[in-house]
């Protein structure tokens, strides 16, 4: 024990490297990486995808996936080294000394497994204890997590509890054997933001109360600066600083750092532009985007100027079957959106926030004509577009409203060339003489977004999920539409990937006069681009004003409850880039 | 003889590997590269040239490919042309037994054909008629899948009822059924001429069940992607965006399916043909030449069975391994 006196962290990490070898020379995930942990400490790493951050908790469970491998340094666990074990020690380690919380608590239980039974198995598995005993503890646990009668729920099977629910469970099954480390990897990300606070008080108190050290995992500045005590920031598996959470929320010295932080969308105060990630090692070449004024882009094409409402919903309904049944009084319903009437006038950004579940996603492909609505009108341009029978008659009006989807990586078809993929609403809607045109149309496009023609001949799995979105925007922008619906279109990019495509569609919007629907659960986001906002849940719309009205008056209960949680977090600030 | 010629057409050798390099297409790296570099660079042709047995089973099915083909030049006899055959070469043994004939390497049948040259004429048969079968079987499946999987509702669980009281019954049943009930219904001389099609009507009938219920599961995937919710969004009618969106997405478990049942196809020609419902003994694919052979394996003319039968047995296997190994290989999970 001579090494005490050095050793006094939880954990510490000397020089870790870990390589992924492929055929295509080793990858690199994280090297020359120092950490500690202090008992009862919370250490927040963050970073943005692929920077190796869950990395690091693979390799000190010692999970690492094939091939992956720890080729360098010394991972100390009260200076007993837990790096280059066999599995059975490993094991050991796993669970009675190290508790994990996965990101996804739909996918971390056995759904064939009553919770009682896959904690009683864990805590008998580390400890020496009866079953008797084990269940009593078992309940304990539950009841400390916050689960409301733990001693009925423990019975139950996973499905019968709510996400954020299953989250305490996962917890509760972390803290199983009493381990003296807990990695969370994400925990939060799948839970709407109610939730999430909860579980990140939950997650604070516990590490306090047991003097638990833990590592937490996450991409989210908000969850780091409302939970974690240090911080270590990570970029292309190098921490580029460390710090605690005030130093570096306040007086970030490396760049990286400064503009992540800065480029976290504001949730106090409206922006002209969203802040730009800056550091970007060897950033490519953008080519010049193309001046609208000039270009047959920006070029009026409409018919008339319309004086009232683009779009108008009047008691839109939406209800999905959820059991088929060849007896109607046997089938289920889900109604998804409950009679909402709402307007858009031409040019402004409307926005529907809400909790996931609440029909925003609904609303936006009832409106572009996925879903056909089981109730109520929905008016584009003064026509009834629920009158409309066949798809011919609905054809111009689908030219001039065009979708933007949530998830990058499966809104384009994967076996379909971007230039394919851009020209075929050209085609479909033939809005060009010839071939010729239309690939003059979609070298502009690309410009237009920022791509760059060289990015015609390409497949989508060639790009980064930044650069699928600006596909996405450039196929819809390739009818020339009025109308844009953008659903979630920056929820599944990093802070600085956001930054610049919000900050594209921005200028688009007022280049081109668009109208916009942007839906969003993130409200800061919300506040940064929408002139108008409506507040959604359970398929209802609660409330509808000016996004600044909003934001400083808000008048129904669930939007004073949504705006309090919203993480206040208030960090270092860039005062050049606020105009 | 026009069936043969549409058969060379059918059985080109590329046809495997060709479905294959679509596949790796998608997974090379830059479109710069010309299409052989992007190939080589490929994890398919990685994972290709690390595997002995699937080069082995390759090499085997590409020669039986060739062989089918170029038949007429490849063969040293032709068994079909009366004029080069001889009463008096009859049921001489392979060339290194005891009183066999040099120019007949594995022997001749009763009639003095040679074995080695009616086994290539007889597997050019035996692929024409796997090879149309999986065809057949792909494109009823698939549209019934892709059908059935994108609209849903009371049509998906029509088709997938029909399905499953297919499977009930055994494939081999359902081709005797068939060619029975086609002998019953035609009149001799048009069944005579008809006898390919019925043939493979009957063997691709009773496969098209796992074609519509992989192509099914995979739209149901499918359809509810973005890219797919993305072109409606345009307007754009479902069957564009079933042949044009769906269907390209769909096509990767198709292919290994399609390599298996070819092998499948094969022995059920084989097996029909064995039962003397196939293909007519003027015309013998491999099923019939061991047929044919069977009656003479007790009077010592072991030759004329067990060669096209070792012929089958190869030629089925090495199509099955190439499939396995494609399963493999395209299954992500098992990279």
């Amino acid at each position: 024990m001579k090494a005490d006196v050095e050793h006094n962290s939880l954990l510490t990490i000397e020089g870790m490297r870990v390589e992924f070898p492929s055929r295509r020379g080793h990858v690199v995930a994280v090297e020359r990486l120092d950490l500690s942990v202090e008992p009862g400490e919370i250490l927040g790493v963050v970073g943005e995808s692929g920077a190796g951050k869950s990395t690091i908790g693979n390799a000190v469970i010692g999970l690492l996936e094939p091939p992956g491998e720890m080729t360098e340094g010394t991972i100390l666990l009260k200076g007993d080294r837990i790096d280059h074990l066999d599995d059975a020690a490993q094991r050991k380690i796993r669970g009675a000394r190290i508790g994990m919380i996965f990101q996804d608590p739909l996918t971390s239980l056995d759904p064939l497994q009553t919770i009682e039974r896959q904690l009683v198995d864990t805590i008998q598995r580390h400890l020496n204890l009866a079953e008797a005993e084990a269940r009593s503890r078992a309940v304990d646990l539950l009841d400390q997590v916050g689960i409301p009668d733990p001693d009925v729920r423990i019975a139950q099977y996973p499905h019968q509890f709510s996400g954020g629910m299953r989250q305490r469970v996962v917890i509760a099954l972390a803290l199983c054997a009493d381990p003296e480390l807990v990695i969370a990897d994400e925990p939060t990300t799948a839970l709407d933001v109610s939730v999430q606070a909860q579980i990140l008080d939950l997650m604070k108190a516990l590490c306090r109360d047991r003097q638990v050290g833990m590592i937490l995992i996450t991409h989210d500045m908000g969850v780091i600066s409302e939970t974690a005590d240090r911080v270590a920031v990570m970029y292309r598996g190098r921490v580029v600083e460390t710090g605690t959470t005030q130093q570096i929320m306040s007086k970030p010295t490396h760049d990286y750092t400064k503009s992540l932080i800065s480029a976290v969308p504001r949730p106090d105060k409206r922006l002209k532009r969203f802040p730009l990630v800056t550091y970007i090692e060897d950033a490519e070449e953008r080519p010049e985007g193309l001046n609208l004024a000039t270009h047959w882009l920006g070029k009026v094409r409409e018919e008339h100027k319309l004086t009232g409402n683009l779009v108008e919903l009047k008691d839109a309904h939406m209800r999905f079957i959820t059991r088929h049944s060849l007896f109607p009084s046997r089938r289920l319903y889900l109604d998804a959106v409950k009679d909402v009437s709402f307007a858009i006038q031409p040019g402004e950004v409307f926005g529907l926030v809400g909790e996931s579940g609440s029909g925003k996603s609904t609303i936006a492909r009832m409106i572009t004509g996925i879903y056909k609505p089981s109730g109520g009108s929905i008016t584009f341009d003064g026509t009834d577009m629920t009158a409309l029978q066949s798809r011919a008659a609905a054809a111009p009006f689908r030219r001039q409203m065009q979708m933007i989807f949530q998830d990058p990586f499966s809104s384009l078809n994967p076996r379909m060339r971007v230039e394919d993929i851009i020209e075929e609403p050209i085609h479909f809607h033939k809005m060009a003489y010839d071939q010729q045109e239309a690939r003059q149309i979609m070298h502009d496009l690309l410009d237009v977004v920022g791509l760059g023609a060289q990015a015609a001949r390409k497949f989508p799995h060639e790009f980064s999920g930044g650069q699928r979105q600006r596909i996405s925007i450039a196929r819809a922008l390739a009818t020339r539409p009025r109308f844009l619906v953008c659903d979630e279109p920056t929820s599944a990019l990093d802070v600085s990937i956001q930054a610049q495509v919000l900050n594209l569609l921005k200028d688009l919007q007022s280049e081109l006069n668009l109208t916009m629907l942007f839906i969003s659960h993130d409200l800061p986001v919300i506040r940064q681009i929408c002139d108008r906002v409506g507040v959604m849940r359970n398929g209802q719309l609660l409330e509808v004003a000016p996004t600044e009205t909003l934001f400083t008056d808000p008048q129904h209960d669930y939007t004073k409850h949504l705006l309090k949680l919203m993480p206040k977090f208030r960090g270092f600030r860039m005062p050049e880039l606020e105009a | 003889m026009s069936l043969l010629t549409l058969a060379c057409a059918l059985t080109a050798p590329a046809d495997i590997e060709d479905g294959a390099e679509a596949m790796t297409d998608t997974t090379a790296q830059t479109t710069q590269k010309s299409w052989l570099a992007r190939a080589a660079d490929s994890d398919l042709w990685y994972s290709f040239v690390r595997s002995p047995v699937t080069i082995v089973s390759t090499i085997v099915t590409i020669l039986f490919f060739v062989s089918a083909i170029f038949a007429n030049w490849i063969a040293p006899h032709n068994p079909f042309d009366l004029a080069t055959i001889s009463i008096m070469d009859a049921s001489l043994p392979p060339a290194w037994m005891e009183g066999s004939d040099p120019r007949f390497w594995l022997g001749t049948d009763d009639q003095g054909r040679d074995i080695f040259s009616t086994i290539i004429f007889g597997a050019r048969i035996s692929l024409f008629v796997g090879f149309a079968s999986v065809i057949f079987s792909m494109i009823l499946g698939i549209s019934l899948g892709l059908i059935s999987g994108y609209v849903g509702g009371r049509l998906d669980a029509f088709i997938m009822r029909v399905a499953d009281i297919q499977l009930s019954f055994p494939a081999i049943l359902i081709a005797l059924l068939i060619d029975g009930v086609a002998r019953g219904v035609l009149p001799r001389e048009m069944h005579q001429d008809l006898v390919f099609y019925v043939l493979i009507f009957a063997i691709g009938i009773s496969g098209w069940v796992q074609y519509a219920r992989t192509v099914r599961g995979s739209t149901l995937v499918e359809k509810n992607k973005e890219y797919v919710q993305a072109a409606r969004v345009i307007g754009i009618g479902p069957l564009i965006i079933l042949w044009r969106h769906v269907l390209p997405n769909v096509m990767g478990p198709v292919l290994v399916i399609a390599t298996i049942h070819l092998a499948i196809a094969v022995i059920t020609e084989a097996t029909l043909s064995f039962l003397g419902v196939g293909v007519p003994p003027t015309t013998p694919s491999l099923g019939t030449l061991i047929r044919i052979g069977n009656d003479y394996l007790f009077s010592g003319e072991w030759w004329i069975t067990i060669f096209p039968g070792i012929a089958l047995v190869l030629l089925v296997l090495a199509i099955n391994l190439l499939g396995d190994w494609l399963r493999d290989a395209l299954n992500p999970k098992l990279r």
